[in-house]
């Protein structure tokens, strides 16, 4: 996927496919929805995440139709849709249990909505045959959903929301039911799906890894709230929140006040006894102002000596090695008992690797390694 | 848990003997020569023959008959709309008033179930019969049904009917082509218990019968009242036999199709 | 208005077949006791208006049931009887239970079809099998002068002794399936667990099996006592005159008797006794479900 060329997002004359405005949505006395705008583009992917109960899944419910908006308006393409039953709506939701119906094949499961449709006769066969090969169930359309392995029921659930050509897909925990490996293939299948028919797709789930392979767009949730919505890459090397860069991958978030240093730099004292860090932000801070500094692990790097020229420099012992295989991570304690992770690819055996447990290490990063947060 | 004891055994062996030995001697004792139905005077089947004869038990076996089928069906209709109510139906005005009336009708004595649907009928001018039966035996054979099928509503996935909302049917829709087909077999017991519970019913239909309609417990019971006769053992071999080829085919099919289902399930995962 | 619809159908009937025949109940049993033919006296006048109504409502019927000894034994006899059944339900239905739930796996589909079949059998057809089995004659008295355990045959049918072993044969499915419901849930290494700890398999069986088996056997009990309670069948053709029972008193009270106003409090008082077994059944079934999820 070629983001440099889709980002409609940054076009400010784009028309989105659907917005989300001012949208509050309580049950009872609790607010799932906490008056949250959001544009969603057409030919998207775009991924809902969020831990269970942020209300990412009330989201995606409100656009299926199966929950009403306390609220505020949601458009699809231009139009107010709160009055438009589930059923009439060109938008089309994968079940996260799949909810394939047990009493009818594949086949019929598939024709199922185009049949309500009154679609005739032949262009339905075409259709489900279509379907059928878009996501090669070809040899199991006779088969009832029992009768078929729990992936090949995924593809069904997905050929059968596919069917009607929905304007909008929308895919709950898609891939939750699957095993690891199996996960990993089935994403790359959805992303040539979503690619080859064209459809907008919003996907719902927990997986932080699975938005970020599949995803144009991800919209981080908490609480109801959105805390921030940018491409995956940006989500990860610029989160704007320490949520948001605890929720994505291993961090490392340091605490402290900033005081300028030059104009985009500034210096974070952190601690007694240790020396300042520099740090580049895009956004401002004032002198003394208190900041969460937010470092990658694979953005510090170890070393027995101390390094030359090096922005950040600090000395502690490796506490504990945790070995991945391709990576290791090393959690080094230094003097005051800060506790910090630093990653290494293991490019060499580990016999051969220069320190291990209670080792003095030097750990290094530049300036522009980690992110300075507000909050 | 698996191993039993020689208590478990005695005590299963009792049991079932305890269970079954009465009705074992009704059946053999119907093919009994004699019209003394306690003293063994050789095989023959004229009590069948006899009851085969008898107008006024053959009238009211289909008086029975006829009650059973309609009361079951309507039942079953009633019964299914009032299990969607209580299980999807949300908040309405006098919920609970309607979830007390589906389950007191379990627990109601008989005689005042049989006693008060009378003096209602009496008091509307209703002439008791075939009708007046129906009536009551549909009131407490639906509560019946609807607990069958609410308790199968309860399990029932309820995203298989936003699926189909989802896919463009309307609420009818849903309920035609994917609910009901999926909760068929519970909907299906509970006319087969409705059905039972029909042919079954000594005291209300006593209470709500007329001299126009008697059903076959009724001429039973005041057949048996005059003591033990071979010919009501005949008509009790044949109850009987109905039930018991009723049950047992019903248990085979349904054990065949979880096998059948394990069987796919499993092959589907050899496969995947 | 299709939900309307939906509600509205199944609700009148049950209003129209249920709710109002229990009023007319109510109201006939503080009516006079005009024998036998509507109306009822007093009949409700919409002209006369409510006050008069109830100026005319006595609980003449009520204070004659209170008068006469009869009724006060049979409420007293009835819950004596279901209360004696019940427990001699409970003692030959747990053992059978208990066994279901060890018995291997393959045979509990059959066992399980094997406890459910009389079920589906007449309830007057296995009331009636009895009668031939404990009659003067019958098969029990056969079989116990033969073997030479007694001299002179028994009397049991037409006594309590027979409407207990009715009971206990009839009802007995009713007690069996929850108990066996609630042993089947129950984890086998709970037992390993008591018995590792110390307990003897017996003191194992009292101090784990049983409670946690209660909810089972008050289900159980419950399912027992309360049809026992109105039970007409089983004393009208296996007890004796001897044998009272409300729900054959009340029969008798309309068919023989023809007075309707005083079988109509009979069955008021009656179900103001059922109110309380039905409540606490309601509650620990309440209780269950809430502790399973």
């Amino acid at each position: 996927m070629n983001t440099s060329v889709f980002a409609p997002w940054e076009d400010p004359n784009a028309k989105p496919l659907i917005s989300f405005r001012n949208v509050t949505k309580r049950f009872g006395s609790f607010t799932a929805i906490d008056n949250l705008s959001l544009d969603i583009f057409e030919k998207e992917f775009f991924a809902l995440l969020g831990p269970s109960g942020c209300g990412k899944t009330t989201m995606m419910r409100m656009l299926a139709g199966f929950e009403t908006v306390t609220e505020g308006t949601i458009e699809l393409a231009g139009q107010d849709i709160a009055a438009v039953p589930p059923n009439k709506r060109a938008v089309n939701m994968m079940f996260q249990s799949y909810a394939l119906f047990p009493h009818l094949s594949v086949w019929e499961n598939i024709a199922f909505g185009l049949r309500r449709d009154k679609m005739p006769k032949q262009d339905l066969e075409a259709r489900v045959e279509e379907m059928l090969k878009l996501t090669r169930l070809e040899k199991f359309a006779r088969r009832k959903p029992h009768q078929i392995s729990g992936g090949q029921r995924q593809r069904v659930a997905l050929a059968r929301s596919l069917a009607k050509a929905p304007k909008l897909l929308l895919l709950d925990e898609p891939l939750g039911a699957l095993d690891k490996k199996l996960r990993q293939d089935t994403q790359f299948e959805l992303m040539d799906i979503q690619e080859s028919t064209g459809t907008t797709f919003v996907i719902v789930t927990h997986d932080q890894e699975e938005a970020m392979t599949v995803a144009s767009r991800v919209a981080v949730m908490d609480e109801g709230l959105l805390k921030q919505v940018a491409t995956p890459d940006r989500i990860y090397e610029t989160p704007n929140s320490v949520y948001v860069a605890d929720f994505i991958g291993d961090v490392n978030i340091i605490q402290g006040r900033t005081t300028t240093a030059n104009e985009g730099t500034y210096r974070v004292d952190w601690a007694e006894g240790q020396a300042a860090l520099n740090a580049t932000s895009a956004t401002e801070f004032s002198n003394d102002q208190t900041c969460h500094l937010a470092i990658r692990p694979e953005k510090i790097t170890i070393t027995a000596d101390r390094p030359e020229n090096a922005d950040n420099v600090v000395q502690g012992k490796v506490h504990d090695i945790a070995y991945l295989g391709n990576l290791s991570t090393y959690y080094v304690e230094l003097s005051n008992g800060t506790m910090i992770k630093a990653q290494a690819a293991n490019t060499r055996r580990i016999s051969r690797r220069s320190f291990t447990w209670e080792d003095p290490v030097w750990l290094s990063w530049t300036a522009t390694a980690g992110v300075l947060l507000a909050n | 848990m698996n191993k039993l004891s020689w208590f478990n055994v005695v005590s299963l062996t009792l049991g079932f003997a305890f269970l079954y030995i009465p009705m074992i001697i009704l059946i053999i004792f119907s093919f009994n020569e004699s019209k003394l139905v306690t003293v063994w005077a050789g095989f023959s089947t004229k009590w069948y023959g006899e009851l085969m004869q008898n107008e006024a038990f053959l009238n009211a076996a289909w008086v029975t008959v006829k009650v059973a089928v309609f009361s079951s069906t309507i039942a079953t209709v009633l019964g299914t709309m009032a299990a969607y109510v209580l299980v999807r139906g949300g908040r309405f005005l006098g919920r609970t008033l309607f979830s007390g009336m589906i389950y007191a009708p379990l627990v109601m004595p008989e005689v005042i179930t049989g006693l008060s649907l009378l003096l209602l009928f009496i008091g509307i001018g209703l002439d008791r019969g075939v009708l007046t039966i129906v009536l009551a035996h549909t009131t407490f054979s639906m509560c019946y049904v609807s607990v069958v099928v609410s308790s199968r509503l309860v399990t029932f996935d309820r995203s298989l009917e936003e699926a189909a909302l989802d896919l463009g049917c309307s609420a009818a829709e849903a309920f035609r082509l994917v609910t009901l087909p999926i909760i068929a077999p519970a909907v299906i017991s509970g006319w087969l218990l409705a059905f039972t519970l029909s042919l079954d019913d000594l005291v209300i239909a006593s209470f709500t019968s007329g001299p126009s309609a008697t059903t076959l417990p009724i001429k039973i019971f005041s057949a048996v009242r005059l003591g033990v006769s071979p010919e009501i053992n005949a008509l009790s071999t044949l109850m009987i036999a109905v039930v018991t080829v009723g049950v047992i085919t019903a248990s085979l099919v349904s054990k065949r199709a979880t096998l059948r289902q394990k069987q796919d399930e499993q092959a589907a995962a050899r496969e995947a | 208005m299709r939900r309307f619809v939906l509600i509205a159908v199944p609700y009148v009937w049950l209003l129209a077949l249920f709710l109002v025949p229990f009023v007319i109940v109510f109201k006939i049993s503080l009516s006079d006791a005009a024998i036998a033919r509507p109306p009822y006296l007093p009949q409700f006048d919409w002209v006369s208006g409510f006050g008069a109504f109830l100026a005319d409502l006595d609980f003449e019927n009520f204070i004659f049931l209170t008068e006469d000894n009869l009724y006060w034994k049979a409420y007293l006899s009835s819950a004596k009887i279901a209360l004696i059944s019940t427990f001699c339900t409970l003692l030959v239905g747990y053992p059978i239970a208990y066994a279901m739930a060890r018995a291997p796996d393959e045979w509990r589909a059959t066992l399980m079809m094997l406890v459910i079949l009389p079920f589906w059998t007449s309830f007057l057809i296995r009331v009636y099998a009895w009668m031939g089995i404990l009659s003067n004659e019958g098969f029990l008295n056969q079989f116990l002068l033969w073997t030479g355990i007694i001299s002179t045959p028994l009397t049991i049918l037409n006594t309590n002794t027979a409407v207990y072993i009715g009971i206990v044969y009839t009802y007995l499915p009713f007690m069996i399936l929850p108990i066996y419901a609630a042993l089947e849930r129950l984890d086998g290494s709970l037992i390993e667990a008591a018995e590792d700890l110390g307990c003897s398999r017996l003191l194992a069986f009292w101090l784990v099996t049983i409670p946690l088996s209660r909810p089972g056997i008050i289900a159980g009990s419950f399912l027992v006592f309360i049809p026992v309670l109105g039970e007409f069948v089983i004393p009208s053709l296996l007890g004796g005159s001897g044998t009272l029972m409300i729900g054959k008193v009340l029969w008798e009270e309309f068919f023989s008797n023809r007075d309707w106003p005083v079988a109509s409090a009979v069955a008021v008082i009656l179900l103001l006794i059922l109110v309380i077994p039905i409540v606490l059944f309601q509650r620990n079934q309440q209780k269950q479900a809430e502790a399973e999820e």
